[in-house]
């Protein structure tokens, strides 16, 4: 149905745009000034990566204009067809895929390079809401839970092995909308249960952690009896807790088995430096200190844009992509990298009170995916680049510079923004 | 619930990261003095370091350009390791071993892989070094030496160590020091001050831009040239005449205390403390230690001065009133005192006066003089105490104050030094009686002996013995070294003992050695000596010592040879003292028989015998070497009686 059929005036949600341009806008300084070249010439050279970067931004408006353009219902009913094509995009790098950094992430069209991965969030989100939204479907049922579980985990597994662990661990926001169409909380629990487990084990060794579920374990018990004794539970199953107490040791054995085997070397030593079981080893930690340098070393206010010494020294490696915010840390100070916080802050509400708002069920597991993503990017970009998670290499959203993923996170963006201008008449 | 996960988590890490910018930017100061580390690149100016002239202006010590080829582990590539040790003549696993250990030192940091190569070893290199990434080479400043002489004077540098670093904060890692010798002495002078340059650099170090527009910048200030005290020629032509010798010379300029000559052997050549095999070099040297080549012998060993002490005893006499130059001893081929013990003494006529007591070199003549001074006062304590600070006002037993930075003090016993040998007090003159002829409890650097002549050439009065001349063309100032020393005999009673030390050349025991046309004052000596090989207290054979001074009126020299086990005085030290005076005051030498016969006899012979482990004669033959090996208790060799 055209909205115009019905005379409805689509309700674009300024807010979002606003920020938008501001976290581009942001990051297109940042990356002129983290860029490696010799001399800043003007922001507009499209030899530079600064000029490309406003090459993708005009690029990615035109692009949000097209979006505003389509019908609305082509995201839903395209939505299958989209996921399949961004699967074989997948499956077509082990092809024709160009190694970039020691991963075949990209195809080259030309002088350009395009990486499918980042395309396949917003593929894959739509492809979650369209069979989520589907009256007879709910994650709760086990059959329905395992295809939605296909879904989600079929692009992350193309990823996985290309090799880009970074953007196959974004496919974990999607635990977000399937949280919030009735997912339960458990699987949440449980996974910080078994993450609390697996670091305890590194850090304390299986025998503590075995010795701590035994422990933790049995004073739930008790408790749980007590309450029962007290006509107020259900009767506790010894069985349970001791099934629970026999998976707790199990990890806690596995977790070095499992560290030493399954993980590589150089993810192994990023896990060890943020535990701190291991000292800077030839270089390991060199990302990490010389961000926390630029960052620090910001201040208040800033150094100024282009008067960073380890902005314009280019001591943080890759820092016009993935290590974008320590420019903006160092130059811009508290002031600057506080700001950006807040703008990501921001969006993520404003995502989630707008996907709240929506009539219908599609546009809301979508609004939830697209926060949901962006949230995960964020947190995992800004707290890799502050030295309080491991490196992994992913950007951060629209201010890396990139235009694949520029592009990927407008196009996620946008269609909800689409979706939400029309959320009156939108129905199913 | 459902709606409000994800808002608790934004919320939650937003304030986590919040907080991690505040501490990170607020409050953590080590991050932002990183910075300043990371950023900002110190370049320093190296002055270059003070040239070296010897008195006559002559260019001793100046600098060259070297290089230290360095490699940064992290910036290595695949390379033809064959063709780069080719280049750098270096084998393979050498070259490997130093990558090795300089990524366990910094894979970021610079490392020396070959230091020090000279310009000629660096032309071919630096054609194709670019072919090696990781690899690049830095110039230095390096000595050179325009001498093959006199290393133990004029010291060497090298890179300085931590413990400086620590304690001087204008040293860096990798600077050079002076650590010997005039280098080390005059380190302050020679060395000037670094330039500073502040730039901003970045990741590969490359400077960016001047930082805060050079505010803190400074311009180096050249190291000072010095023109020291020693005659360059004179110092060639010892160290030829001390080959196959161990000894030590000192002549000094009697009217200023300038140190015309220095010499210690055996020597070494300058030039193997730099280059390549510079620590190979120095560690040879510092392990020899039979030979010692780094014990500065005219400095540092502490010998028994022997005869020509006893002038000292002379003086002291006429001083003290003990005896006139009239008054006569006999000598019974030696001298008796105390029942049955006898100081021996060679032929000649008797009695003697004062001038032939010191022409003959007797020691009945100077065993009574002794006597005469410590038992013409109270008691023995007192005129030994009278006796030893007439002795010290030479510049003996005590540190000289010479502008070099070793030196022994030697020994002059007083009455405390006896009052602890014989706990009961009961010492008197003829318990002490060897000090009458040099051979008791005194030892004395070959430096001091040459002092004590100057003092008596200038009749009474000395210039603390000094190394340096001019800085940068401007005299000394150093009062410690520009005052007169008085000794504590006045100048009158010099002249009978002047006239006697004459007679030596003239007539007495160093007859030998005349230099034509030349009034030579000196004194021989032929010192007893002991080692302890394997425990055991063993007679050496006698050293060999001359002092002099010439011309007798107006001295110009005053020169003290010792030539360990050279037998007698006359044997080597007077005439290796005789042709050092002739080459000083006439530039050449007349007496060519003369210097073939110390140019052609070695002393090596002699040196071996201790080692030997075979019972070997003294003042004799030498002796087989292929025995056992020996320990030689070093420290008591310095110290014999």
């Amino acid at each position: 149905m055209l909205h115009n059929a019905i005379g409805d005036k689509p309700k674009f949600d300024v807010s979002i745009i606003l920020i938008y341009l501001a976290l581009a806008l942001i990051g297109w300084v940042a990356i002129y000034s983290a860029a490696p070249v010799e001399m800043h010439g003007s922001i507009f050279d499209l030899d530079e990566v600064y000029g490309k970067q406003f090459l993708w931004i005009i690029l990615s408006i035109a692009l949000i204009i097209l979006i505003f353009a389509i019908e609305i219902k082509f995201f839903e009913r395209f939505s299958g067809v989209i996921y399949v094509v961004s699967l074989v995009s997948l499956v077509g790098l082990y092809f024709f895929g160009k190694q970039i950094s020691g991963a075949t992430s990209w195809y080259a069209i030309g002088s350009m390079s395009l990486q499918p991965s980042e395309f396949a969030k917003f593929a894959t989100a739509l492809a979650l809401a369209k069979y989520l939204s589907q009256l007879d479907v709910s994650v709760k049922d086990v059959k329905h839970f395992l295809i939605v579980g296909g879904i989600v985990l079929l692009p992350a597994l193309l990823i996985l092995p290309q090799p880009d662990p970074g953007s196959a661990i974004v496919y974990l926001a999607f635990f977000f909308p399937l949280y919030r169409e009735g997912l339960s909380v458990w699987f949440l629990l449980l996974a910080f249960i078994g993450l609390g487990i697996f670091i305890g084990a590194l850090l304390l060794g299986a025998w503590w952690i075995s010795l701590i579920s035994l422990v933790l374990i049995g004073i739930i018990f008790l408790l749980s009896r007590k309450r029962y004794k007290k006509r107020r539970g259900t009767k506790p199953q010894v069985s349970w807790f001791i099934t629970a107490l026999i998976a707790c040791v199990a990890l806690a054995f596995a977790t070095n088995f499992i560290f030493d085997n399954i993980f590589e070397e150089r993810h192994r030593n990023r896990i060890n430096i943020v535990l701190g079981r291991l000292a800077d080893s030839q270089g390991v930690e060199y990302n990490i200190i010389q961000s926390e340098i630029a960052i620090g070393s910001g201040g208040l206010v800033g150094k100024g844009l282009l008067k960073g010494t380890q902005t314009q020294g280019g001591f943080v490696p890759e820092q016009h992509t993935d290590f974008i915010f320590s420019a903006i840390g160092e130059e811009f100070g508290l002031m600057g990298a506080g700001t950006v916080v807040i703008l990501f802050m921001l969006l993520i509400y404003r995502l989630v009170i707008m996907a709240e708002r929506q009539r219908n069920q599609f546009a809301r597991i979508y609004g939830y995916a697209v926060a949901g993503i962006i949230f995960i990017h964020f947190f995992i970009n800004v707290g890799m680049v502050m030295g309080l998670l491991p490196t992994v290499g992913i950007p951060l959203p629209f201010m890396s510079y990139g235009g694949s993923g520029l592009w990927g996170f407008t196009i996620l963006l946008f269609i909800f923004v689409k979706l939400d201008a029309h959320r009156m008449s939108y129905q199913h | 619930m459902k709606k409000i996960l994800l808002l608790f988590f934004v919320t939650l890490s937003g304030l986590v990261f919040m907080g991690r910018l505040v501490y990170l930017q607020i409050f953590n100061d080590e991050l932002k003095l990183k910075s300043e580390l990371n950023a900002v690149k110190t370049v320093f100016d190296y002055p270059e370091r003070g040239f070296i002239y010897d008195r006559n202006g002559e260019l001793m010590v100046a600098n060259q350009t070297a290089y230290d080829v360095m490699v940064v582990p992290r910036e290595l590539q695949v390379f033809d390791t064959l063709e780069l040790c080719g280049l750098l003549q270096m084998e393979k696993k050498d070259l490997i071993k130093q990558i090795d250990k300089a990524k366990n030192w910094s894979w970021r940091k610079p490392s020396v892989v070959m230091p020090q190569l000279t310009q000629l070893e660096y032309a071919p290199l630096q054609e194709k070094l670019r072919k090696f990434p990781g690899f690049y080479t830095q110039r230095r400043s390096l000595r050179k030496y325009l001498v093959d002489h006199s290393a133990g004077v004029l010291g060497y540098i090298r890179e300085v160590n931590q413990g400086v670093i620590d304690v001087d904060d204008s040293y860096e890692m990798g600077d050079l020091i002076g650590k010997s010798g005039i280098e080390a002495q005059y380190e302050k002078e020679l060395r000037g001050k670094k330039g500073v340059k502040r730039f901003l650099r970045d990741n590969y170090g490359r400077p960016i831009a001047s930082y805060e527009n050079g505010k803190f910048d400074t311009i180096p200030e050249a190291g000072a040239n010095l023109t020291i005290t020693l005659d360059s020629k004179l110092q060639k032509y010892g160290q030829q005449l001390m080959q196959n010798k161990h000894g030590g010379i000192v002549a000094i300029q009697p009217a200023t205390g300038e140190i015309l000559s220095l010499i210690s052997a055996p020597f070494y050549d300058p030039s193997i403390t730099m280059g390549r095999e510079r620590s190979k070099n120095i560690n040879a040297l510092i392990r020899d230690t039979i030979t010692r080549p780094t014990y500065n012998r005219a400095l540092q060993a502490e010998y028994a001065p022997g005869s020509p002490f006893k002038v000292l005893n002379a003086l002291i006499g006429l001083q003290e009133g003990a005896v006139t130059t009239e008054d006569r001893f006999y000598c019974n081929h030696g001298y008796n005192y105390g029942g049955r013990k006898k100081l021996g003494c060679h032929s000649h006529s008797s009695p003697l006066s004062m001038e032939r007591g010191i022409a003959e070199s007797c020691n009945a003549y100077f065993a009574q003089v002794y006597r005469k001074i410590i038992e013409g006062k109270r008691n023995s304590h007192v005129g030994m105490d009278v006796w030893s600070d007439h002795v010290k006002s030479f510049g003996l037993g005590g540190f000289l104050g010479i502008d070099l930075p070793v030196g022994r003090p030697g020994r002059v016993p007083d009455s405390d030094y006896y009052d602890k040998v014989y706990p009961s007090g009961n010492w008197y003159a003829t318990t002490t009686i060897s000090n009458s002829i040099g051979q008791g409890e005194i030892v004395s650097t070959p430096i001091q002996l040459a002092n004590m002549t100057a003092a008596i050439a200038n009749r009474g009065y000395f210039y603390t013995p000094h190394i340096l001349k001019e800085k940068d063309g401007v005299g000394i100032k150093d009062e410690k070294l520009t005052t007169k020393r008085y000794t504590t005999i006045d100048a009158r009673h010099f002249e009978p003992i002047v006239e006697g030390m004459n007679q030596v050349y003239k007539t007495g025991t160093a007859a030998s050695v005349q230099i034509p046309g030349i009034e030579v004052c000196g004194k021989t000596g032929t010192a007893e000596n002991f080692a302890k090989i394997n425990g055991v207290t063993t007679q050496l054979t006698d050293h060999s010592v001359f002092i002099a001074f010439a011309p007798k009126d107006n001295p110009q020299i005053a020169i003290a040879v010792f030539i360990e086990n050279g037998y007698w005085g006359s044997r080597y030290a007077a005439k290796i003292a005789s042709l050092m005076i002739e080459k000083h005051l006439k530039g050449k030498i007349t007496r060519t028989d003369l210097e073939d016969w110390v140019l052609n006899h070695t002393l090596e012979e002699e040196y071996i015998k201790p080692f030997s482990g075979k019972p070997f004669p003294i003042n004799g033959p030498p002796v087989p070497v292929d025995g056992p090996k020996v320990t030689i208790d070093h420290s008591f060799i310095e110290n014999t009686y």
